[in-house]
């Protein structure tokens, strides 16, 4: 082991500079919020994930943004275990019938302020299940949505351009990132 | 010795290939379950039916003859015997029959609903639908008695990035006396989604049934529809299905030994697996224009041709793995602390793995070397030179071994297809028809089975069986004695389908 943490040290990161974020997601978040509320959420996000009826397709994809090309944890974006840690809700999937009331009760469970993004084509709107028995719809049918970021399933890229929307401070062009020298200097 | 078909007798149905379809009687649907408890054949899988008649189908397979055969029950009156009273493997599937359909298995050992969570707002949809009853009867969890036992329920919603399930552990301090589970929650009707789709929407349902194995059940259903129809899809698109299918065994196995590895807290794994995972996705979307590979296989043949660069990106990621598994494999195997969390964790005996029929690492890590590459075997796989790793302790350990074993094989396999793989169409034409096929496909986690009748150039009906069915039950075996803790690891080692179990 020792060996491979050395060999480590000399290679040269695999993480990959961040993406710019998505034009859409800021247009969406405007809309959706309050400038308050956009203020607190360009810090430091706690997010809990929730599978409300995915073909778990897009769980690999949010996986993927763990690994050292994506490097989720250097924006301050982390996942936690429990909603009652969580200011974001990540959901994916159309809601199922079965898990309409376990998605309202995490919604619930996570304290205040919150956001929810719905992440995939079938968070958005159902997808290419709605319409079924047993499908409650896209996410907005049952908690109310701040961000949706499409694909079936988005890239880990586009995940990571949505969620970098959410740090990007109201009426702000800066670096979202807040890596740019302070106003002042530029 | 009798076939299967001796021995059960019935009477054959045109327009249904490649293995024959029997409408059989009582008696006989009996005798072919007093063939399965007997241990003579292999249960693929049972599902119900709502053609003109209600009905139930019967899969079952005599592993070492290679005999694959459908059996199939009328039942007018809603009833039919209950395989799962002699053969504990198809409990679920005839809960599931019920729920969905209506129909009662006749001394079933267990009448409880599955899928069915009492939400639907329909009951029986796939069957004759009627209301609910007004208040579901709350789910009775099997009773557990004893001294200091106490219950922890777990899930729906989990603690990690996971798909929703609830576990119900009861436990003495530590040790696990009994895990039961219930699953259901991310059931999204796919069967009654496809039924009177065409064959593109219902191809992007199979494709969306389990998203991890989204290329293993678009071979898995293109083979049915490709058998019921008589049609063959191109070599070249063989070939570029097999090619997808080994990418997407690789990311999954390399993906899967470092999450194991990660529940026993050991990260460094973790880190390097995924690492070499994202390599062969990132060869997967430059090769075939998506990460997981999704709607590129389709009855007829594949969607998307080999990138000119394809083969380039692929090799390159394939040198990755080379060069840094066997790394990963001894440190995996010389790290004591690691090794004493999987060594003899989670055992699955060799005769629940049989039994069950149990396929992929779970079964090959207990013995059971069934692969559908091979058996019942399908083109390209049958002129390709590759082994089924296989071994016998049946713990934690062994189902690593089976993936790191099986990760070394996809390398190769991949290496093949690129150079066998000759220049030629991707695709033929579909044009309507009608008919019955069967169709299995190896995914990383096990044999997916597809069953389709077409109608008029339709989907009538369709059963999706994902290998987990067969899986899950065992997880609940193996956890039996173990530690409460030990729990995530057991889990991830099996890394059982929820979507794809759910449908």
């Amino acid at each position: 082991m020792r060996r491979m943490l050395f060999e480590g040290l000399a290679r040269r990161p695999l993480t990959e500079k961040p993406p710019a974020a998505d034009d859409t997601a800021l247009a969406e978040l405007a809309a959706s919020l309050d400038r308050t509320a956009r203020r607190r959420l360009g810090r430091s996000l706690a997010i809990r994930e929730v599978d409300a009826g995915s073909c778990n397709g897009c769980e690999l994809e949010i996986h993927a943004l763990n690994n050292a090309f994506y490097d989720l944890e250097r924006f301050g974006l982390r996942f936690v275990a429990s909603p009652r840690h969580a200011d974001v809700l990540l959901v994916t999937g159309p809601v199922t019938k079965n898990m309409r009331e376990a998605l309202e009760r995490t919604h619930r469970a996570t304290p205040d302020p919150k956001w929810v993004v719905a992440l995939g084509d079938c968070a958005a709107d159902g997808g290419i299940f709605a319409g079924s028995y047993a499908v409650a719809g896209g996410v907005s049918s049952v908690v109310p949505v701040d961000l949706h970021i499409r694909g079936c399933p988005p890239t880990p890229e586009t995940i990571l351009k949505g969620l970098i929307s959410l740090l990007q401070p109201a009426n702000e062009q800066g670096d979202p990132l807040h890596l740019s020298p302070p106003r002042g200097e530029r | 010795m009798p076939s299967i078909a001796q021995t059960i007798e019935g009477k054959r149905v045109d327009n249904h290939r490649p293995w024959p379809r029997m409408t059989v009687t009582p008696d006989a649907w009996r005798r072919a379950a007093g063939e399965l408890a007997a241990g003579r054949a292999t249960l693929l899988g049972l599902w119900g039916d709502a053609d003109a008649a209600p009905l139930v189908h019967m899969a079952l397979a005599d592993a070492a003859a290679g005999e694959i055969l459908v059996a199939s029950l009328a039942c007018p009156d809603r009833k039919f015997p209950s395989v799962g009273a002699l053969h504990p493997p198809a409990i679920r599937l005839e809960r599931a029959v019920r729920s969905l359909y209506g129909y009662e298995p006749v001394s079933a050992p267990d009448v409880r609903p599955w899928l069915d969570l009492g939400f639907w707002n329909v009951q029986h949809p796939l069957g004759a639908r009627s209301a609910p009853p007004p208040a579901p009867p709350a789910y009775d969890f099997l009773p557990v008695e004893g001294d200091a036992l106490h219950q922890i329920p777990v899930g729906p919603v989990h603690a990690g990035i996971i798909e929703p399930g609830h576990f119900r552990f009861t436990a003495s301090g530590e040790t696990v006396v009994r895990l039961e589970q219930r699953l259901g929650y991310v059931h999204k009707g796919i069967e009654s989604l496809m039924t009177g789709a065409s064959l593109e929407l219902a191809a992007k349902l199979a494709a969306r049934t389990s998203g991890d194995s989204t290329v293993a059940y678009g071979i898995a259903f293109a083979h049915a529809v490709e058998a019921a129809l008589r049609i063959d899809a191109p070599p070249r698109a063989r070939y570029l299905r097999a090619l997808m299918a080994e990418l997407e065994r690789l990311a999954n196995h390399l993906g899967d030994i470092g999450a194991i590895c990660n529940d026993a807290s050991f990260s460094i794994m973790h880190a390097h697996c995924g690492i070499l995972r994202e390599h062969v996705l990132r060869a997967a979307a430059a090769s075939f224009g998506h990460r997981l590979m999704m709607d590129r296989v389709i009855p007829g043949g594949v969607t998307a041709d080999l990138d000119p660069d394809g083969a380039t990106h692929i090799r390159n990621a394939l040198q990755q793995v080379r060069r840094r598994l066997p790394q990963l494999i001894d440190l995996y195997d010389n790290t004591a602390s690691l090794q004493d969390r999987t060594v003899g964790t989670g055992i699955v005996r060799a005769e629940w793995a049989r039994q069950f029929g149990a396929g992929g690492f779970v079964g090959r890590a207990s013995g059971r070397i069934f692969d559908a590459r091979k058996t019942p075997g399908y083109a390209p796989y049958d002129g390709l030179d590759f082994s089924v790793p296989i071994f016998a302790e049946g713990d934690v350990n062994a189902r690593v071994w089976v993936r790191i074993r099986e990760v070394e094989q996809s390398v190769s396999l991949v290496e093949q297809i690129i150079r066998r793989m000759q220049d030629g169409p991707t695709t033929v034409a579909i044009e309507g028809g009608a008919g019955e096929g069967l169709g299995f496909a190896e995914a990383f986690r096990g044999d997916v089975l597809a069953w389709v009748r077409i109608e008029g150039g339709k989907i009538a009906r369709c059963h999706l069986r994902d290998p987990s069915w067969f899986q899950w039950p065992l997880l609940e075996a193996a956890i039996e004695g173990n530690i409460v803790a030990d729990f995530p690891l057991c889990n991830k080692s099996f890394n059982c389908s929820y979507s794809g179990h759910d449908l």
